[in-house]
């Protein structure tokens, strides 16, 4: 089966999107963005995973696919709601902010 | 009737009682008195009712014995497989027991009844229930046991209840109390003399047998009379001399026991050949119910019974096994280290005296298994005369009177000092083998008979004149066991426990009314003197019903059991009167009261055995027992006498005799019914040819002899006695002529002498002139007490001072104060400074200052923002990815 564009195209693009992500997640100060980086890591993953599937003819990809999915959207939950408490606390979400627990 | 399942009911037996004991204990001082009693009565009554089914199926069964497993739980209850030891929990079930559980049941539920009258208003009313329910629960194990170890634990549990009942009320205060107490320590210690007897004896048992079961599931105990009753022709070669020998005869016994070659199993019709591995391989497992469930249709998988098969009806209607071969019946298809103790014994004793199988290694003695036997035996009278008040163990007893009455008729007259009684008629397949052995028991029972209801004739107590006599009635029965009268010793037991426990019920009766009428007497008495005596009244509430026996808070001189107190009570209690006196009768031996039947019975054997005997060892026990038993049955008829008619009879010498109540309903009416069968139990064991009697009211001969015999083998070889007048008449003779002589002696108001005397100084008749060395001596118990205190208690006592002493000023004053102490000393003041603060110490600080410097110079690493540490997790992955991609990149 041949298809029109190669697996390769595919893993460079999650590996541009997963470090896209992790950069975000390092070098971002607003919260809400860091947050997004790694819901954009997660996609990054996905993608990789279901090429793969795609590649070797195994479902167990699209499985793991639905996992990390679900885990995304309870993390998505709690984390905004994190935030939100976060900002009602501090009137910031600057993550530089948020030293407390500084050794 | 399909009642072959009725023995699995069994385990109820016990575990009813069990549960009565456990909610009174628990909640019983929160319940209300009534409540708390009928859950007493209630569990006994229950327990009594699966008796009377029990016994129903055994007579079904021609007295076919089984053996119940309550449950596959207790298969190994105690298994120790390096030692081949492997006791299971199972019940037996035949005549024997459910004789016992008959007369444990039943009168153990009148008794209970009884005491919801004596005990009321008692504080620890709860309590006495719950000690009777475990009581019964203890006997119940005792006599349904199928081995040795099981009937311990019954053995001991019924000992411990019997110091718990004894000792009942230990808080009365003061001297009573103490005295209380002491008098349950006294049952426990002379008991421990008697249990190491026991327990050696179950020692040797299994040293020798390999196990202490009594029968294994599916054995027959008495193959020739199983097979008689199931009509099987031919009976085995060896039951055909059976008759014509005397009861208990030793060689017809050998010849009757072991015979046979068959196989009982389910399979009893296949080739005998290829059984015998197989029945051998099953019975070997211990499997006690799945290859007989083809058989035993209908019946629960876990009994094996030794007569399987339905009951169908025979041609003249009389209910017959169709399904009993010879081949289900007989025990040589076992191979004999796989059978019970008892059939062991008996198989053995078939084999030549030189045979390698009857030797008996024990270390580096080698013994002949008769010998052991001997010794087994001998133990087992040691553990026998100390639960059933033997000499010379038999000092407990009367002591024990010191509980409530209802306790001394239950467990010190009717069932409890009968298990040893029981133990030996259980053992009669032991006993048949070792008859030198039976001389010594017939000679302890006879001379115990004897000297009891002598030292009986010289008390004043109520209680204790029925304590000596129930030790001389039970020195009847060991006497009987000892003459191989087996039937005999377990009928007069039965008889006994009727009227035993009538008597012991009556006197509580009196003593109640007694206190009572004293408690009355003696409040109005204050009352119309018009003194303040506001103690006196509380006394008299507070001793409405609870007060028995002494009481530390009425006059201490009053004794309301002290018979020198009595007289004239029939007319104040008619019933109790009444009913005492059908007591009386029937201990006495009058013609035609329970006690008749069953003496005469015991008299006859002696008779046979001294006049036709066949061994030297036989006729000499005959010779022993037969002028001390009939002396002792002429003694038991003066003593009851002489106290009819000092508590009766006369006048009152007491305000509270003068004003004795009859007791309550609740306590009168388990004496009628106990008078009832005093009169009508003896019927049950008629003597062939007896006149009037015999066929008489559907009465047939030796009904009970029958009913035991499967269980007893030695019965099937003997001879059936018939009825003896000559010697009946002697000994009815005898004891009329004691009554007689009683009557002369103490009749009314000649009873006490110096009536009217201080209590101290009132006398007995008997203490004056030449016989009142004779009565002082029967007064002071033969000095038997003070004799063990001399050689035993003293020097005890001695050598317990001599040590101390030692002790405090060697041992203490020098060794411990001067060595141990300052050794001590130096050795701690050493480990406390130099080493625990220095080296210790040191070493924990040291490690909590590294500690500290440590995480003060790595603490920078947490600063607290996230991104550090997002950096810190992309750097892990990183490296983890590279580690686990290295060998990869290498591959390449």
């Amino acid at each position: 089966m041949a298809y029109p564009v190669p697996a390769e195209f595919f893993v460079v693009l999650s590996m541009i999107l997963f470090v896209m992500g992790a950069m975000g997640v390092v070098l971002r100060k607003n919260a809400i963005l860091v947050f997004m980086s790694v819901e954009l890591m997660l996609n990054a993953s996905n993608l990789a995973l279901v090429v793969f599937a795609r590649q070797w003819q195994n479902m167990n990809g699209h499985v793991f696919v639905f996992f990390v999915m679900t885990v995304a959207a309870a993390e998505v939950a709690i984390g905004l709601a994190l935030i939100v408490t976060i900002f009602r606390h501090k009137k910031s979400i600057n993550i530089d902010d948020l030293h407390q627990m500084e050794g | 009737m399909h009642t072959t399942t009725y023995p699995q009911l069994i385990p109820l037996v016990i575990l009813i009682p069990a549960l009565g004991a456990f909610i009174n204990i628990f909640w019983g001082a929160r319940l209300r008195e009534r409540v708390s009693g009928w859950i007493g009565i209630g569990a006994a009554l229950i327990s009594f009712f699966i008796s009377v089914l029990i016994l129903i199926h055994v007579r079904d069964a021609h007295g076919a014995g089984s053996v119940v497993n309550p449950a596959a739980l207790f298969d190994s209850w105690i298994r120790m497989d390096s030692i081949g030891l492997n006791i299971p929990w199972q019940f037996r079930v035949d005549p024997i027991t459910v004789t016992m559980l008959l007369i444990v049941t039943g009168i153990g539920s009148l008794i209970h009844i009884y005491s919801m009258g004596y005990m009321h208003g008692d504080p620890k009313f709860s309590r006495f229930f719950a000690y009777l329910n475990m009581f019964l629960m203890f006997m119940l194990i005792l006599v349904t046991a199928n081995n040795f170890l099981m009937m311990f634990v019954g053995w001991e549990g019924v000992g411990v209840m019997s110091f718990l009942l004894i000792g009942f009320w230990w808080d009365k205060g003061g001297a009573l109390g103490r005295k209380n107490a002491n008098a349950a320590r006294k049952a426990m210690i002379v008991n421990r003399i008697g249990d190491f007897g026991i327990l050696m004896a179950i020692f040797l048992i299994f040293w020798t047998f390999g196990t202490l079961d009594f029968y294994r599931p599916g054995e027959t105990a008495n193959v020739c009379y199983t097979a008689e009753v199931n009509h099987l022709e031919p009976l085995p070669a060896s039951c055909a001399e059976e008759h014509g020998a005397v009861a208990g005869e030793e060689h017809a016994v050998e010849g009757a026991v072991v015979e046979g070659t068959g196989e009982e199993h389910a399979e009893a019709t296949a080739v005998a050949g290829e059984e015998h591995a197989e029945a051998t391989a099953v019975v070997g497992a211990a499997e006690t119910g799945d290859h007989a469930t083809p058989v035993t249709e209908g019946a629960h998988p876990t009994t094996t019974t030794e007569e399987p098969g339905p009951a169908v009806t025979g041609e003249n209607g009389e209910e017959v096994h169709a399904a009993v071969t010879l081949d289900q019946i007989d025990n040589s298809r076992f191979e004999f280290k796989q059978l019970g103790v008892f059939n062991q014994t008996a198989h053995l004793m078939t084999l030549p005296e030189d045979a390698p199988e009857r030797q008996v290694v024990m270390g580096p003695f080698t013994w002949n298994f008769r010998d052991v036997l001997f010794l087994i035996v001998m133990f087992l009278l040691l553990g026998v005369t100390g639960k059933s008040a033997q000499i010379p163990l038999f000092v407990w007893l009367p002591d024990a009177m010191a509980g409530p009455t209802p306790v001394s008729a239950l467990m010190h007259a009717a069932t409890m000092v009968t298990a040893g009684v029981f133990l030996l008629i259980r053992s009669n397949v032991f006993l048949d083998y070792v008859p030198e052995a039976r001389l010594i028991i017939t000679i302890v029972g006879s001379v115990t008979a004897l000297v009891a209801g002598f030292m009986a004739v010289g008390q004043w107590d109520i209680k204790r004149v029925l304590a000596f006599s129930t030790i001389s009635q039970l020195g009847f029965m060991v006497a009987a066991v000892g003459l191989g009268a087996y039937v005999a010793a377990l009928f007069h037991l039965l008889t006994h426990a009727v009227f035993k426990a009538l008597l012991f019920l009556g006197s509580g009766s009196v003593i109640h009314g007694v206190e009572h009428g004293h408690h009355h007497a003696h409040a109005h008495a204050h009352d119309t003197h018009g003194e303040e005596h506001g103690d006196s009244h509380a006394a008299h509430d507070e001793h409405t019903g609870d007060s028995h026996g002494h009481d530390a808070h009425a006059q201490p001189t009053f004794d309301p059991q002290d018979m020198r107190n009595m007289g004239g009570l029939f007319s104040r209690m008619p019933i109790t009167a009444v009913t005492y006196l059908i007591g009386t009768f029937a201990l006495a031996g009058l013609p035609f009261f329970a006690g008749f039947w069953s003496k005469d019975e015991i008299l006859g054997d002696a008779f046979n055995e001294a006049f036709f005997g066949h061994s030297q060892w036989i006729v000499a026990s005959g010779l022993v027992a037969l002028p001390l038993l009939l002396i002792a049955a002429g003694m038991t008829a003066f003593y009851m006498w002489r106290q009819v008619q000092m508590v009766f009879f006369g006048d009152p010498r007491s305000e509270g005799a003068a004003q004795a109540p009859e007791s309550v309903s609740w306590m009168t009416i388990p004496l009628m019914i106990l008078a009832f069968f005093s009169i009508t139990i003896g019927f049950i064991n008629v003597p062939s040819y007896t006149p009037i009697f015999s066929g008489f009211l559907g009465i047939q001969d030796y009904e009970f002899k029958h009913f035991l015999e499967s269980a007893v083998p030695s019965v099937t070889a003997g001879e059936s006695l018939n009825f003896n007048i000559l010697l009946a008449a002697t000994a009815v003779a005898i004891a009329f002529a004691a009554i007689f002589v009683a009557h002369s002696i103490y009749a009314g108001n000649k009873a006490v002498v110096n009536r009217d005397a201080a209590i101290e100084n009132r006398n007995d008749p008997l203490n004056t002139g030449a016989s009142g060395s004779m009565w002082r001596l029967a007064n002071a118990r033969l000095y038997w007490d003070e004799t063990y205190f001399r050689l035993f208690e003293n020097p005890y006592n001695r050598i317990s001072q001599l040590l101390a002493a030692l002790d405090w000023d060697a041992l203490h004053d020098y060794f411990h104060d001067s060595v141990l102490a300052r050794g001590y000393n130096a050795v701690a003041g050493f480990l406390a400074r130099p080493f625990d603060q220095g080296i210790i110490d040191g070493v924990v600080n040291g490690v909590a200052r590294v500690v500290g410097l440590v995480s003060g110079r790595v603490r920078g690493v947490q600063t607290g923002y996230v991104r550090t540490y997002a950096v810190a997790l992309l750097l892990g992955v990183v490296a983890v990815v590279l580690v686990m991609l290295l060998p990869l990149l290498q591959a390449r």
